[in-house]
C-alpha cells in the first residue's frame, strides 16, 4: 500500500486515491506516418521493465486529475521522487542514497 | 463438573462469575476471564482434537496465537458457525458451544486412530506424489477420500448474520504489543504528546508482565500494567485497542489491524444498548513510525512421542497457573535447554504440584533460577533431555537420558519417569513475522539463539523481538525505540524514569532443537516438528534425504508451516534439522517467508461493509422513479441501472420490444438516454484535441452543429464513439458510451497532459448534470413542438443540427440525432428538471402514442441502420476500416490522430480481416444466437475453421425477419454468401451475407 | 528413476522409508551444453523434460537462481482450464490439456490433476454474449464447454448466491467440465525428477548475471557458478524475462506486475468446482487440503517484490463473500503474491528473438501454470528445430510489430 506525494497538490495521499499508468517518458513519433514498422510497435508495446529503479506514470484520478512521474523502486517499492508531467527526473540513484523523502 | 485443575486462589479469573460452556456434547464450567482453553484444561480436558493425517489424539500445548491443536469449531446455531477457532486465544462466554474438527465418532474414541497408527508408516511427506496413479480412472475416487479425510473445521450454511467495518487511522507511533517493550514506549510516545496507537492481540493487555514471577518497583509486575493503562487511557492522543491483532505490516508502514469486538461476548455479536455492533473492524493504520514490540514465542523441544497430551511448551505452564489459577496436571517433568523455564518448574511447586524433575540439557547449570530450584529441593537431572514420552492419550512417563547435544546422541540408557505432565524449552524465538511481510529477511542471532527482524525503514523493534527479553532490558529497549521513533519523525521525546527492577542471573542456553534419540529418526516413535500438519523430524529428514534441500522445498514436501499457526512453533525447529541434515547451519538454511496474516482472520472482516448494496454504487437516471413506477424490467450496463423494456400486461419480452419498435418507426417513442457520458471540452485550442483524439475531421464543425465522431488507441482498435456537438467555436459537448465515460476521460487527459501540454483545453465530465431523453419516430417533431420555443422547422433545425431553448419551460438543449434512423430530438436538460419534462412529454404525448422503451429496442434499431455499439460489435481488435467506416477517417487530416498509423501497419492492412457485416437467416424467423460462430461449410467437422461470429440479432417486426450484425473475414468481400452457423445442439444454422444497414439505407427517415 | 506406486510405498514403509532415492541431482555445471534453460520453473522444467523424452536432447542444463518451482509455479491458484477465446490460444491451451490428462502417468509422479469443473460467470447480457461466443467457438474447436443456466449452476456450486440479492446477480456460465486444479509443487517437482531421470542436470542456486553474444549469436550463459557455453538458450523466467533480456540487448512487449492470492484455513469440503468471475473479480477452489484458494486481478503497477496492495486483496474477498455469503465467517488464513509478465494482448510469447539462438518463452500473464505441460512441449519443439512449433508460431514476438494481436482481453477481463 503505497503512500504517494502528488506533486500537484503537495499532499502525501493513499495509493487508493491514485491510477498507475505505466512507463514514463514514452514519446510518441514525431511523424507517425514515416516512422518505420519496427520502430512504431516498438513505440506502442514495448517497455524497459526493470527490476530495480523505474520511472512510471501515475493519475491522481480521485485527487486533482493530473497525470505525473513517479520513480519507485520495483523490487522495495520505495519511492525516490514525483515530479510533474513534462519534468525530468533528479536521478537514476539507486535507493536508499539521496533524500530518502518523496518529493 | 468440578473444575479439578483449578487453583483455590489466584489467577485473573473472576471465580464469582461462573460461565456454563459446552465441548463435544458435554456441558463445563468455567470463569470470565478464561480463555477457552484454560477452561477445558481446568476441567481436566485431555484430548481436545485428532491430528489431520495420522488421526493422533493432541491435547493443548501453548497458551496463545502459536497454539497448534486446539483448533476447534464453535457455534451453537448454524449461521453462526465459526470454523477453525484457536482455543487458547477464544474467551470463554456463557454458553459457549464447542467441538473438536477431527475424529470419528469422536475425539476420544476416533476410529482413523487405527488407520493413522498402521498407516503412518505407509504416509511419509509426499506420499500423495507416489502413489495414486493407477488405474488413472481411479484418481477422482481416491480424491474425493483424501478431501473428506482433510480439512478442519467447517464454514456455516448459512449466511453470515453479522456485520464488520473499517476505519481509516493515522498516528505517529503504532505500538505493536502491549508487553513490557510496548508499554514502555507507549508511554514515552504519549507523554511525549504524540499521536499514538497500542494495539495487543490478547484480552488484556500486558504480556509477559501478567504471567511474570517478576517484580516492578517491589510490586507485582502486573500492578505496573494497570498504572501505565490508567496513564494511556488518560491521554487525549493515545488510542489503545486490545484485542487487536495487528496481521499485515504492508509497504509504506501500512498496517491492518484486526479488532475482535464482540466474539468475546458470544457467537453472533449481541446488541448493545439496543443497537447493532459489529462483531469485527478493521483499522486501516498508516503509522509514521511503528514500534514492534511482539515478543518471543517459546520453542518446544522436539523428542519422540511429544505430541502426547500432556507435553506442553514451558511458558505456557506458567501463564495458566498465573493468569488462569490452572495447573494442567499433577507431576511435572520440565526438559530445558535454558534458564527462563525454570519459571514453569517454579510455579508448578508453588501451586502445590509435584514437580518430578527439571531435566536440563546443559551440564552445569547456574542462573538464579536454577539456584531457587535446587533451594526448593527439586531434582534437576543435568547434561540430560526427555528423549520420549510414554503414553497414549495422556502422558505417563517420560524418558530420561543423557545427551550428547554437539553430537546429537544419546548416551547410556534412559530412565523413565512417572509423570503426566512434560514442559519443555528449545529457546525464544522473536516473533519476527510482521517485520518479514516487508521482504525484508530476518537475520540469525547465535547470541539468542535466534531470528531478529532485519532492518526495515519506519519499523523499530524492541523488546524480546529484538532480542532484548529479560524485562529490565525490554522497558530501556521500548524506551529508547519510541525516543528513536520520535527522533526521526522530528519530534522531542519526554524523558521517562525507568521503574526499578531486580535482576534475574540467567546462564547462557544451548542450542537444542531436536532431542536425540537412540533410534533413527524414521525408526523412533513419532518426533512430532509441526504438530498441526504431522509434520515429523524424520519427515524433513526424508525429505533432504529425497533431494529436497532448499527450506522451502522442505516445507511444501513435508506441509511444515502450511497450518493455521503458520508454523509460529515449527519453524525454526524445522529449519533447524533440515540444517542437520544438509550439514548447513540454521542461517545458511534460512527462513522461509512470512506473510500476512499473522493469525488468520475472518473474509468477513476484510469485505467491511462492501458487499451487496455498496459492493460497488449503483446509478440511476433522474427519471429512474418513473421507470419502475411503469413496471420498466432493468438492465445493469456499467454502474447504471437502464430500463430494458417495458412490458405491458402479460407481454413477453419479445412481444413488448416488437411493439415498442413499431411505436418508434410507426409513431413516436422516448427513451432516457441519460446514462451516456458526457464531457465538456473548452478552450482555443479544443478543436485541434479533437482532430487529433477522433479519427474524423473536426475543423470545419460549425456552431450549432453535431458530429460522429470514432476514437480509436493508438494500436487502431476503436474503443470509444459518440456524438459531439460545437457549442461554440471554443466550446464542445462530447458524448461518450455508457460504460466508457470514464475511461474516456482519463485517455483525453493523458493526452492533453502528456503529450500536447501545449494545448489549451478543458475538460469537466458532466455526465449526471445532464439528463437526456431521445424521442423518436415520425411524430417526434409534432410533439416536442407542443412543449418548446425551439424552431423546429427542418430547413430551421436539421438533422445533426443543436439547438437550445426551452422544453416544457426549462431550459435545454436539443440535438437533432438519431440512433434509430427516424426523426429524431435528443431533448437534454439539467438533471433535476428531468422528470418533470419527462412527465410533459408523457402528457402531450398521449396522443401520439408516445411510448417508453428501453435498451433491447434501441439495440433493434440501431442495429437496423446497421450502428454499432462499442464493445459489443467491436472487442479492441476492430478497425474503423473493418467496421466499414470509412467515412469517419480523416485520411487527409494533417496531424497523425490518435490510430492513424496504426491502419498502415502489416496486420491492419490484411484483406481477410474481420469486417462488419449484415446476417439474413435463410428461415425468416429464426433470431441467430449472439456470439454464434460462422463457418463456410454445412457439414459439421471438428475442429473446424471459423470466419467470424454474429455480435448483435434479433427480430426486426419492421423487416417481418431476424437479421444480425456481425464480424466476418474478409466479409466486404462476401456480399450473398451462404454462410453457416452450427449451434450447441446440433442444428445448423445457414444465412446469408447482406450490407450491414438493413433499413432505410439512404438514411431518408431521420431527414424529413 | 526409481518407480514411483502403492506398492513401492508399502515395500519401503517396511523399511522404514530408508531406501528412498533422490528425486533429483545436485550436479557440477559441466562447460557446455547443447540447450540451456534459463529459469526452473515448471515450464522451464517441462521444456528439459520434453526436448530430453521427445528429441532425445539430453546435454540440457536447467539454470535456476533459487529452488525449482520457486516462482510463479509456487504462487498460482492452480487452475488449468483451456476455454480459450481465439483459435491461436484455445489450440495451445488444449494442447496442455491433453497433455494434463496423462500427466501423472507420463512422469510416474501424482501431480493431483483434478478434473472437476471450471466455471466462468456472466453478470451481465455483455458477458452472456461474450460467453456463448468462447463457448461456441470452443466446440468448434474441440475444446469441451456449455452454458450453464442459474439453475444448473445452483446445483453444481449450492452456497453461491445465484438470487438477485447480489450487486451482480449471475446470469449465467460458460463450463468446462475437463478444466480443475492441479497440486502446483508437484508439477514442478515431477517434471524436475523427469528431465533429471533422462541425464538433464538441474543447477539449482545458479543464477544467470549474463547473456553472452558474439556475431549475433549466443555463446552461452554467464552464471554465478561461472560461464556456461550453450548453442542454444531458451529463457522461461516469468516475471523476471525483462531482465534477462537486457543482459542481451533485448526489450520485450512486457510488465511485470504483483499478481496477488489467498488462501483460507482449511476446511472440510465445501466447494466441488472452480468458480470464476471478471465482472465482479474474484475466483475461488478448494484444494484437497481444504483450503479456499483465492485470486483475483493484477496490481496496476510494475513490481517485482513478489506483494501487492492491501486494497486488492479487499476488493477480492469483497467479490467472495458477495458471492459466497456464508463464506464471511471463514477466515484468511495467508496471502502472498508472484511476479507476473503481461503482454499487451493477454498472450504469451514463444519466440526466437533477433539474436540467433536466443527464444524466448515468457508473458504468460496470469495465466501460466494451466499451459505448462503445453508450454514446455511446444517450446522443447521450438528449441530442438531452431524454428516455432507449429502451435507456437502465432506467438512469435513479431506480431507486436506487424499488430498481428490474439486479444483474449476482450473475452477474459482478467484472463487467468
Amino acid at each position: 500500500m503505497l503512500l504517494i506525494y502528488c506533486p500537484y497538490c503537495e499532499e502525501y495521499r493513499e495509493e487508493e486515491e491514485f491510477r498507475p499508468k505505466g512507463e514514463a517518458h514514452i514519446a510518441r513519433p514525431q511523424n507517425p506516418e514515416e516512422t518505420p514498422d519496427e520502430v512504431w510497435g516498438d513505440y506502442l508495446f514495448f517497455r524497459k521493465n526493470p527490476r530495480g529503479v523505474h520511472h512510471e506514470q501515475w493519475l491522481h484520478a480521485a485527487g486533482c486529475r493530473k497525470y505525473f512521474n513517479v520513480t519507485r523502486h520495483t523490487v522495495s517499492y520505495e519511492i525516490l521522487e514525483t515530479y510533474k508531467a513534462g519534468q525530468h527526473p533528479a536521478s537514476d540513484r539507486a535507493p536508499g542514497v539521496g533524500t530518502g523523502g518523496a518529493k | 463438573m468440578s473444575q479439578r485443575n483449578r487453583l483455590a486462589k489466584g489467577g485473573r479469573i473472576d471465580r464469582g462469575r461462573p460461565l456454563q460452556f459446552s465441548f463435544n456434547g458435554v456441558s463445563y464450567e468455567g470463569f470470565v476471564g478464561d480463555t477457552l482453553a484454560s477452561a477445558l484444561l481446568a476441567n481436566g480436558v485431555d484430548v481436545v482434537n485428532r491430528s489431520f493425517k495420522y488421526s493422533r489424539p493432541r491435547g493443548i500445548v501453548a497458551a496463545g496465537a502459536e497454539e497448534p491443536n486446539a483448533i476447534l469449531q464453535l457455534g451453537a446455531t448454524e449461521a453462526g458457525q465459526v470454523p477453525n477457532v484457536r482455543a487458547t486465544q477464544q474467551a470463554l462466554y456463557r454458553g459457549l458451544v464447542s467441538s473438536s474438527t477431527n475424529g470419528w465418532p469422536n475425539v476420544e474414541r476416533d476410529l482413523m486412530g487405527v488407520v493413522g497408527e498402521m498407516g503412518g508408516k505407509f504416509m511419509p511427506p509426499g506420499f500423495y506424489y507416489k502413489t495414486f496413479m493407477a488405474p488413472a480412472a481411479m484418481w477422482p475416487k481416491y480424491e474425493k477420500y483424501i478431501r473428506k479425510a482433510a480439512g478442519l473445521g467447517r464454514a456455516p450454511r448459512e449466511n453470515d448474520p453479522d456485520i464488520y467495518d473499517h476505519i481509516n487511522r493515522h498516528c505517529d507511533v503504532l505500538v505493536i504489543g502491549a508487553g513490557p517493550a510496548g508499554l514502555a514506549a507507549a508511554l514515552v510516545a504519549g507523554r511525549s504528546g504524540a499521536r499514538v496507537i497500542v494495539c495487543d492481540e490478547q484480552e488484556e493487555m500486558g504480556g509477559s508482565l501478567l504471567d511474570s514471577r517478576e517484580s516492578i518497583d517491589g510490586r507485582p509486575a502486573a500492578h505496573w500494567v494497570g498504572k501505565v493503562l490508567d496513564e494511556l487511557a488518560a491521554m487525549p492522543e493515545v488510542l489503545l485497542l486490545p484485542r487487536t491483532t495487528a496481521n499485515g505490516y504492508h509497504d509504506h508502514n501500512f498496517v491492518t489491524l484486526h479488532e475482535r469486538r464482540t466474539e468475546h461476548l458470544a457467537d453472533t455479536a449481541p446488541p448493545a444498548q439496543g443497537r447493532r455492533q459489529v462483531r469485527a473492524r478493521m483499522h486501516r493504520v498508516r503509522a509514521g513510525r511503528v514500534v514492534l514490540a511482539t515478543g518471543t514465542h517459546e520453542r518446544p523441544l522436539v523428542y519422540a512421542g511429544n505430541d502426547v497430551p500432556g507435553n506442553m511448551v514451558a511458558g505456557a505452564i506458567s501463564t495458566y497457573i498465573h493468569r488462569y489459577a490452572v495447573v494442567p496436571g499433577q507431576r511435572l517433568v520440565l526438559s530445558t535447554a535454558n534458564d527462563h523455564a525454570y519459571r514453569a518448574a517454579l510455579d508448578w511447586h508453588d501451586a502445590g504440584r509435584e514437580v518430578v524433575a527439571i531435566v536440563d540439557a546443559r551440564d552445569n547449570p547456574g542462573g538464579d533460577l536454577a539456584a531457587e530450584a535446587r533451594n526448593r529441593g527439586i531434582r534437576i537431572v543435568t547434561g540430560s533431555a526427555v528423549i520420549e514420552a510414554r503414553g497414549k492419550k495422556r502422558v505417563s512417563a517420560a524418558l530420561v537420558a543423557a545427551i550428547d547435544v554437539e553430537g546429537f546422541a544419546v548416551r547410556g540408557t534412559a530412565d523413565a519417569l512417572a509423570c503426566d505432565t512434560i514442559a519443555s524449552s528449545g529457546g525464544y524465538s522473536p516473533v519476527v513475522h510482521l517485520a518479514a511481510h516487508s521482504g525484508v529477511r530476518p537475520e540469525w542471532r547465535d547470541d539468542i539463539l535466534g531470528f531478529v527482524p532485519g532492518k526495515v525503514a519506519g519499523l523499530l523493534p524492541a523488546g524480546g523481538v529484538n532480542g532484548r527479553a529479560a524485562l529490565a532490558q525490554a522497558l530501556a529497549d521500548g524506551t529508547e525505540a519510541a525516543a528513536s521513533a520520535l527522533a526521526e519523525l522530528g519530534a522531542q521525546a519526554a524523558s521517562i524514569t525507568l521503574p526499578e527492577i531486580r535482576s534475574v542471573r540467567e546462564d547462557k542456553a544451548v542450542a537444542l532443537f531436536q532431542v536425540p534419540h537412540p533410534k533413527p529418526a524414521m525408526r523412533a516413535p513419532k518426533q512430532f516438528v509441526d504438530q498441526q500438519n504431522d509434520v515429523t523430524a524424520g519427515g524433513i529428514e526424508l525429505a533432504t534425504r529425497e533431494g529436497f534441500e532448499s527450506i522451502e522445498h522442505v516445507k511444501r514436501y513435508t506441509g511444515m508451516g502450511f497450518g493455521t499457526d503458520q508454523g509460529k512453533l515449527a519453524n525454526i525447529n524445522g529449519m533447524a534439522i533440515a540444517a542437520r541434515c544438509l550439514g548447513q547451519t540454521i542461517p545458511e538454511t534460512g527462513t522461509t517467508v512470512f506473510r500476512p496474516n499473522y493469525t488468520p482472520i475472518t473474509f468477513g472482516a476484510i469485505a467491511g461493509r462492501h458487499c451487496r448494496e455498496l459492493f460497488d454504487p449503483r446509478r440511476y437516471t433522474a427519471m429512474h422513479s418513473w421507470h419502475v413506477a411503469n413496471g420498466a424490467k432493468l438492465e445493469e450496463v456499467g454502474q447504471w441501472m437502464r430500463p430494458w423494456y417495458y412490458p405491458r400486461g402479460n407481454e413477453s419480452m419479445s412481444e413488448a420490444v416488437q411493439r415498442e419498435c413499431r411505436a418508434v418507426r410507426e409513431g413516436v417513442g422516448i427513451l432516457d438516454a441519460s446514462t451516456l457520458g458526457k464531457i465538456e471540452i473548452q478552450g482555443k485550442d479544443a478543436r485541434e484535441f479533437l482532430n487529433r483524439i477522433y479519427t474524423n475531421a473536426w475543423t470545419k464543425l460549425g456552431v450549432g452543429k453535431c458530429r460522429y465522431g470514432l476514437m480509436c488507441k493508438d494500436d487502431g482498435m476503436v474503443m470509444d464513439d459518440g456524438v459531439t456537438a460545437c457549442l461554440g467555436d471554443n466550446h464542445f459537448h462530447m458524448t461518450t458510451t455508457t460504460g466508457g465515460a470514464a475511461a474516456v476521460l482519463d485517455w483525453l487527459e493523458l493526452w492533453h497532459q502528456t503529450e500536447w501540454p501545449e494545448l489549451e483545453v478543458y475538460f469537466n465530465s458532466v455526465t449526471d448534470h445532464w439528463a437526456a431523453m431521445a424521442i423518436n419516430g415520425p411524430h417526434a417533431r409534432k410533439l416536442l413542438a407542443e412543449l418548446t420555443d425551439i424552431d423546429l422547422a427542418n430547413d430551421q433545425f436539421g438533422f445533426m443540427d443543436w439547438r437550445s431553448g426551452t422544453v416544457a419551460g426549462v431550459p435545454a438543449r436539443v440535438f437533432r440525432i438519431s440512433f434509430t434512423g427516424e426523426l429524431s430530438y435528443e431533448i437534454n436538460v439539467q438533471a433535476n428538471h428531468a422528470l418533470h419534462v419527462w412527465k410533459a412529454l408523457f402528457e402531450k404525448g398521449e396522443k401520439y402514442g408516445l411510448t417508453p422503451y428501453g435498451t433491447e429496442t434501441m439495440h433493434v434499431l440501431r442495429a437496423e441502420k446497421g450502428f454499432i455499439i462499442v464493445g459489443q460489435d467491436t472487442d479492441g481488435s476492430v478497425t474503423p476500416e473493418d467496421l466499414g467506416m470509412q467515412w469517419c477517417v480523416g485520411y487527409k487530416k494533417p496531424y497523425s490522430w490518435i490510430g492513424r498509423r496504426a491502419l498502415s501497419r502489416p496486420d491492419t492492412q490484411r484483406e481477410d480481416r474481420k469486417q462488419l457485416v449484415g446476417l439474413k437467416p435463410l428461415e425468416p424467423a429464426l433470431v441467430l444466437e449472439e456470439g454464434a460462430q460462422i463457418v463456410l461449410e454445412k457439414e459439421l467437422r471438428i475442429p473446424m475453421p471459423m470466419f467470424g461470429h454474429v455480435t448483435s440479432s434479433y427480430y426486426s417486426p419492421t423487416l417481418g425477419h431476424g437479421f444480425a450484425l456481425a464480424l466476418l473475414k474478409g466479409g466486404g468481400q462476401r456480399m450473398g454468401q451462404t454462410v453457416y452457423l452450427p449451434m450447441a445442439d446440433g442444428q445448423v444454422h445457414a444465412a446469408t451475407v447482406v450490407e450491414p444497414v438493413f433499413y432505410d439505407p439512404e438514411g431518408s427517415r431521420q431527414n424529413v | 528413476m526409481q518407480h514411483y506406486s502403492g506398492f513401492g510405498l508399502l515395500k519401503h514403509g517396511l523399511s522404514y522409508h530408508e531406501n528412498w532415492q533422490r528425486a533429483w541431482r545436485n550436479p557440477e555445471p559441466k562447460a557446455r551444453y547443447d540447450i540451456v534453460i534459463v529459469g526452473g520453473g515448471g515450464h522451464g522444467l517441462a521444456t528439459a523434460y520434453y526436448l530430453a523424452k521427445v528429441h532425445g536432447i539430453t546435454n540440457v542444463a536447467v539454470v535456476e537462481k533459487g529452488w525449482l518451482g520457486g516462482g510463479n509455479t509456487a504462487r498460482n491458484t492452480t487452475i488449468v482450464r483451456s476455454n480459450y477465446l481465439w483459435d491461436e490460444a484455445a489450440w495451445l491451451y488444449e494442447h496442455a490439456m491433453k497433455l494434463w490428462e496423462g500427466l501423472s502417468q507420463d512422469l510416474n509422479y501424482n501431480v493431483m490433476f483434478s478434473q472437476r469443473g471450471v466455471m466462468n460467470l456472466g453478470h451481465t447480457l455483455q458477458d452472456m454474449r461474450d460467453i456463448q461466443r468462447r463457448v461456441n467457438a470452443n466446440r468448434l474447436n474441440g475444446v469441451d464447454g456449455e452454458v450453464l443456466d442459474v439453475r444448473r449452476i445452483q446445483e453444481i456450486v449450492p452456497l453461491m448466491d445465484c438470487s438477485r440479492n447480489t450487486r451482480y446477480p449471475v446470469l449465467g456460465a460458460s463450463w468446462q467440465p475437463r478444466g480443475g486444479v492441479a497440486r502446483h509443487d508437484a508439477v514442478a517437482w515431477g517434471y524436475a525428477r523427469g528431465a533429471d531421470a533422462h541425464g538433464v542436470d538441474l543447477l539449482q542456486q545458479t543464477e544467470v548475471t549474463g547473456i553472452r553474444v558474439s556475431g549475433g549469436r549466443v555463446q552461452g550463459v554467464e552464471t554465478t557458478r561461472g560461464f556456461i557455453a550453450a548453442d542454444s538458450v531458451g529463457v522461461v523466467a516469468a516475471g523476471n524475462s525483462s531482465v534477462i533480456a537486457k543482459m542481451a540487448g533485448l526489450r520485450l512487449p512486457l510488465e511485470s506486475h504483483p499478481l496477488q492470492a489467498l488462501v483460507s484455513e482449511p476446511m472440510k469440503p465445501v466447494l466441488d468446482t472452480v468458480v470464476m468471475s471478471n465482472h465482479v473479480h474474484g475466483y475461488i477452489s478448494q484444494s484437497d487440503k481444504g483450503d479456499l484458494v483465492i485470486g483475483a486481478g493484477i496490481d496496476g503497477y510494475n513490481g517485482y517484490g513478489q506483494r501487492g496492495s492491501y486494497t486488492t486483496i479487499e476488493h477480492t474477498l469483497q467479490a467472495i463473500v458477495e458471492l459466497f455469503p456464508s463464506f464471511s465467517r471463514v477466515r484468511m488464513n495467508r496471502q502472498w503474491g508472484g511476479i507476473v509478465d503481461t503482454c499487451p494482448d493477454a498472450c504469451p510469447i514463444i519466440s526466437a528473438t533477433s539474436v540467433g539462438g536466443l527464444f524466448f518463452n515468457c508473458g504468460w500473464g496470469t495465466g501460466g501454470f494451466k499451459a505448462t505441460p503445453g508450454s514446455g512441449h511446444v517450446f522443447a519443439a521450438t528449441l530442438a528445430a531452431g524454428k516455432a512449433h507449429l502451435l507456437a508460431a502465432p506467438f512469435s514476438i513479431d506480431r507486436f510489430i506487424s499488430g498481428k494481436l490474439i486479444d483474449e482481453h476482450g473475452a477474459a477481463g482478467v484472463a487467468h
